[in-house]
């Protein structure tokens, strides 16, 4: 039974971590309708800027708590200027291409991306500083739930909540939501798009930087490769959930995480990552429009 | 070429942004073991500097191209290129052709096997090329799983060779038809879906044919791959390495000759057009009566027996393969030389691949760059030239009298 | 109100209901269309005409309702319902768009030519060899393309990239593409639209000689001079629902259809 819920809580923290990249896919699609295959990218640089932040300030011997803390701004900060800057020039010139230029060239962003870190830092694997101490109070429990685990569902959740609160009530939150539903409407109704866009990529670079850090505590290295396998596998949940829908990618995330987290503890762990690669594309044949999406007929 | 000052300035805030963007991962690195921390201060000149000669130059190309566009009005009307051109004059297009194929033929004798070699690969690489600008520059199907057709040539040769000790010449085929009938089998399913969720699912594919190959030790050797396969025969002949290189290099001259005329002529045919119409309005397509599902089929089945060829070859010509040879990478450069060279344009992919194998090949301080170019060109290409370097010239028919015969003039 | 009827129609659609979400673009809808008959379409926008258009050709699957078409020659009736857009296609009825959907980096004759697809039959081996029958083939069709470009007036720019057409040319075009396919019941959405008052004049007189060559027609139009001038019979809907159906003259006056278009002309 241990062993249940530890695999069950180990496949809550994963999805958690799916559900924060996994929501920057869906925003992107619900507003322009594109793939952001550098989105995997983003994360890893989210990664890798708190890494370099955290590493640079313990050796220069600054509190626990302070690093973490500047880590997880520099990390958001420089991911969304990455997912903004990304935008401008990669998409924003091709919206009114034929369809198939934008996907190319968010590939070239991706496999740009991740050779420019290559190039400009390293090709090992890097030792990532522990920045989640092991909580006493977590102690008894240890056994099937790790103090990272525990900080991870938490921080997911609180991010979550403040997302939907963000999206609910604030005029960009609402400007995002109509741009969502009707671009040609929201510029009739004086919404700039533009804007719109731009706080999309951004806010949906800041999750994934979060994510990034989080998850490079919790495994404890990094790669400048972690953003390809990661980023497929949120896509695969963001479309498991019904791409473009925002609590379906959160669904998809966990269902996704739990799944591959009892498949790897019961089954085998060699397969893992065919695993997820042959959900996705058994979704994507059988069910395109997801678990929450709508299939929709488009307008001829 | 005039800058206004707003220009200029406009570029320097670019500038100052990249440097502020590039800072934590161009400028500081850290090392966690020996704790110690380098500043790269100079790298933030060479962004500051690069970044502002590329986003001037950028915004001269955009503005140059505008004007261009506002000039004829119809900007896209394709012209077609200097080399197209020649080739098309009658008088220079036999002797052109001469020309090329006496350089080719005299190649190995001129420079040396190691240049051959080299040259092997680029020809690898011209014929993956046009197989799979049949998929993606013509038919418009963004397969990024393409390698794993490449991937299936080279195990069925390795592993029928292995197993039942089949030579070359028999593989060959079988290669090609089973990456084909792989291409079929994945394309019945997937070929239904949109564009952008294709293109994930190719992906998805030719990741999980790269993991199977990897993680099914008894059936693949996995990671450790397969070596001692056998290069191919020449009537029984025992051949020395050197010559055994010469002679896949003639062997892969005759696949590219024998692959530009095939793609050739598919792609002025019947099926040819209806895979350019796909590519344009797929909903048109099927108003006009074209089995939408059918023309997909045989273009991704019609590229992936190309791949599969190769992949033969390639087993052949370094007697060993592993997964590694066949990563997503792989497929991404084979995609940016169809970029590159232009959709649907023969002679553009011809050139591009020759250019983006041999010059990492040659410029040795270049090669690092390799993958960092790939990326960059694939954003750039879409951005400020998405037609290619040489963009493919649609093809014209000559009526000798008006109404009655009319007769077909080759273009490429 | 309905006319009197010897043969059987060509197109015979019957409770046609289409459903997006909430909407309800088109309300069980009854009619027909005879053989070499002109029928005209009309409505305010909105109505569901190209709805309507888009489930007889197969583009969007209709939530309910049936579509019969009948071959004029053989008399054989086929139920549409269920079948891709390219089966329709081949059974003789083929469709222009109404927001052009030309291949506008392909060649006006190549336009032309994709719609000779479903008439002919060379694969990849015809295609690799290139042999005696695949020749003939492709001459054939190259012959038949120029044929119909004439026909619409195109027969001068058949090397012109579609998209560097004039508006007008790119709808003649389209009807051209249309034609190739050999329709013996051809769709029009809004053929006008677009055009100038003389090119309206010849689209009358192209119209016209189309359903002489044997061709039924269905259109859509606004241009209610060009519907009066030639349509045999109207059908006029609003709302997703047939209001009125009837000569030209009976549409006129008819109470109904005033007030749809109330504020609009009527004439
Ligand atoms: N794919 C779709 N999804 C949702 N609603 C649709 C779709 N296609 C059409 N509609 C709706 O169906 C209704 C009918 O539209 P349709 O285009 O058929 O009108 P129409 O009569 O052709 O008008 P017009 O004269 O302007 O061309 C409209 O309210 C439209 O918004
Ligand atoms: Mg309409």
């Amino acid at each position: 039974m241990d062993y249940f819920i530890e695999l069950f809580l180990s496949g809550l923290t994963r999805g958690s971590i799916y559900a924060l990249i996994a929501l920057g896919y869906t925003m992107v699609y619900g507003i322009i309708g594109l793939i952001n295959f550098a989105h995997g990218e983003i994360y890893m640089i989210g990664a890798f800027t708190s890494f370099i932040v955290a590493t640079t300030l313990s050796i220069y011997g600054f509190p626990l708590a302070a690093i973490v803390v500047v880590a997880g701004v520099a990390a958001a900060i420089w991911s969304s200027a990455y997912g903004y800057t990304v935008e401008k020039i990669a998409y924003k010139p091709l919206r009114h291409a034929p369809r198939l230029a934008p996907l190319i060239s968010a590939i070239g962003m991706s496999i740009l991306l991740q050779n420019y870190v290559l190039l400009a830092q390293t090709s090992d694997f890097l030792a990532f500083p522990a920045l989640i101490p092991e909580f006493a109070f977590m102690e008894p429990v240890a056994h099937i739930i790790g103090s990272s685990d525990l900080v991870i569902l938490i921080t997911t959740a609180v991010v979550m909540l403040a997302l939907t609160l963000f999206i609910k009530f604030t005029r960009i939150g609402k400007a995002m939501r109509a741009t969502a539903q009707d671009r040609t409407m929201a510029l009739l109704v004086g919404i700039n798009v533009d804007r719109v866009i731009s706080a999309t990529f951004i806010l949906g670079s800041a999750l994934a930087a979060i994510g990034g850090l989080l998850i490079a505590s919790h495994i404890g290295q990094i790669n400048f490769a972690i953003g390809f396998i990661a980023g497929i596998k949120a896509f695969t949940a963001a479309v498991l959930g019904g791409i473009g829908s925002i609590p379906g990618a959160v669904l998809g995330s966990l269902v996704l995480g739990l799944t591959e987290s009892f498949a790897t503890g019961y089954v085998s762990s060699d397969y893992e990552d065919v695993f997820a690669f042959s959900l996705l594309v058994l979704i994507l044949i059988f069910k395109p429009s997801g678990l929450l999406g709508k299939a929709d007929t488009k307008k001829v | 070429m005039m800058m206004t000052v707003k220009e200029i300035k406009k570029s320097l805030l670019v500038s100052l942004w990249f440097v502020f963007l590039t800072f934590p991962i161009m400028v500081i690195k850290v090392n966690p073991i020996e704790r110690t921390v380098t500043w790269r201060w100079s790298n933030v000149l060479y962004v500051a500097v690069g970044s502002f000669v590329i986003s001037l130059l950028a915004k001269a190309w955009l503005v140059r191209k505008a004007r261009a566009a506002g000039r004829q009005q119809a900007a896209c009307q394709a012209r077609a290129s200097i080399l197209q051109e020649l080739l098309h004059r009658p008088g220079y297009r036999y002797p052109l052709i001469i020309m090329f194929s006496g350089l080719a033929l005299a190649f190995p004798h001129l420079f040396s096997t190691y240049q051959a070699n080299i040259m092997t690969t680029a020809l690898m690489y011209i014929v993956l090329g046009l197989g799979l600008n049949i998929v993606v520059g013509v038919a418009g199907l963004l397969d990024l799983g393409y390698v794993a057709f490449y991937a299936i040539g080279a195990y069925s040769y390795a592993l029928l060779n292995l197993n039942f000790h089949l030579g070359f010449w028999a593989a060959l085929p079988i290669g090609g038809l089973l990456a084909a009938l792989f291409g079929l089998l994945l394309g019945f399913p997937v070929l239904r879906l949109r564009g952008d969720y294709l293109a994930i699912v190719t992906l998805g594919f030719g990741e999980i044919i790269r993991l199977v190959l990897e993680n099914w030790n008894a059936f693949s050797k996995g990671p450790s791959g397969i070596s001692n396969i056998p290069r191919p025969g020449f009537f029984g002949l025992e051949m020395s390495l050197d010559h055994a290189m010469i002679y896949m290099y003639y062997l892969m001259i005759g696949l590219v000759l024998l692959t530009v005329f095939v793609v050739n002529r598919l792609q002025h045919s019947r099926l040819g057009r209806a895979w350019l119409a796909l590519r344009e309005d797929e909903i048109a397509c099927q108003a006009m009566g074209i089995d939408k599902t059918r023309i997909k089929l045989t273009a991704f089945a019609l590229g992936a027996f190309w791949a599969g060829l190769v992949g033969v070859i390639f087993a052949a010509k370094t007697t060993f393969v592993n997964p590694a040879s066949f990563t997503f990478l792989e497929s991404a450069i084979i995609l940016a030389i169809v970029v590159l060279g232009g959709m649907g344009s023969i002679v553009g992919v011809i050139c591009s691949a020759l250019i983006l194998t041999l010059l990492p090949e040659y410029l040795r301080a270049l090669s690092e760059y390799r993958m960092l170019a790939f990326g960059a060109i694939l954003v750039a290409m879409m951005i400020f030239k998405p037609e290619g370097l040489i963009a493919a010239v649609r093809r014209t028919y000559r009526f000798h009298e008006r109404k009655s015969v009319a007769a077909l003039q080759d273009d490429e | 109100m309905m006319n009197k009827r010897m043969s059987k129609p060509i197109l015979d659609v019957s409770g046609l209901t289409m459903d997006f979400g909430g909407i309800r673009a088109l309300d069980h809808l009854d009619f027909d269309v005879q053989a070499t008959e002109i029928v005209a379409l009309i409505g305010p926008n909105g109505a569901g005409k190209t709805t309507l258009f888009n489930c007889l050709t197969g583009i969007y699957q209709p939530t309910d309702g049936e579509i019969r078409l009948a071959c004029p020659k053989t008399g054989q009736q086929t139920r549409l319902n269920g079948l891709k857009p390219n089966k329709i296609t081949e059974k003789g009825m083929a469709r222009t768009f109404q927001n052009i959907r030309l291949f506008s980096q392909m060649t006006v004759l190549e336009n032309v030519m994709i719609g000779r697809h479903c008439r002919t039959h060379s694969l990849i081996l015809g295609a690799i060899l290139r042999n005696r029958k695949t020749r003939e083939e492709e001459q054939e069709t190259i012959h038949k393309s120029y044929e119909i470009l004439e026909k619409v007036g195109l027969a001068g720019q058949v090397d012109e990239l579609a998209g560097n057409l004039s508006y007008g040319a790119q709808r003649r075009l389209e009807i051209a593409r249309a034609l190739a396919t050999e329709p013996f019941l051809l769709l029009l959405d809004e053929p006008a639209a677009g055009m100038n008052p003389q090119e309206t004049v010849e689209l009358v007189t192209l119209i016209r000689q189309i359903r002489d060559e044997g061709h039924a027609i269905l259109l859509i139009e606004h241009d209610m001079k060009l519907v009066m001038t030639l349509s045999d019979r109207v059908v006029v809907m609003d709302y997703g629902e047939k209001i009125a159906e009837g000569t030209p003259e009976q549409i006129r006056t008819n109470r109904e259809v005033i007030k749809a278009y109330l504020g609009e002309d009527g004439e």
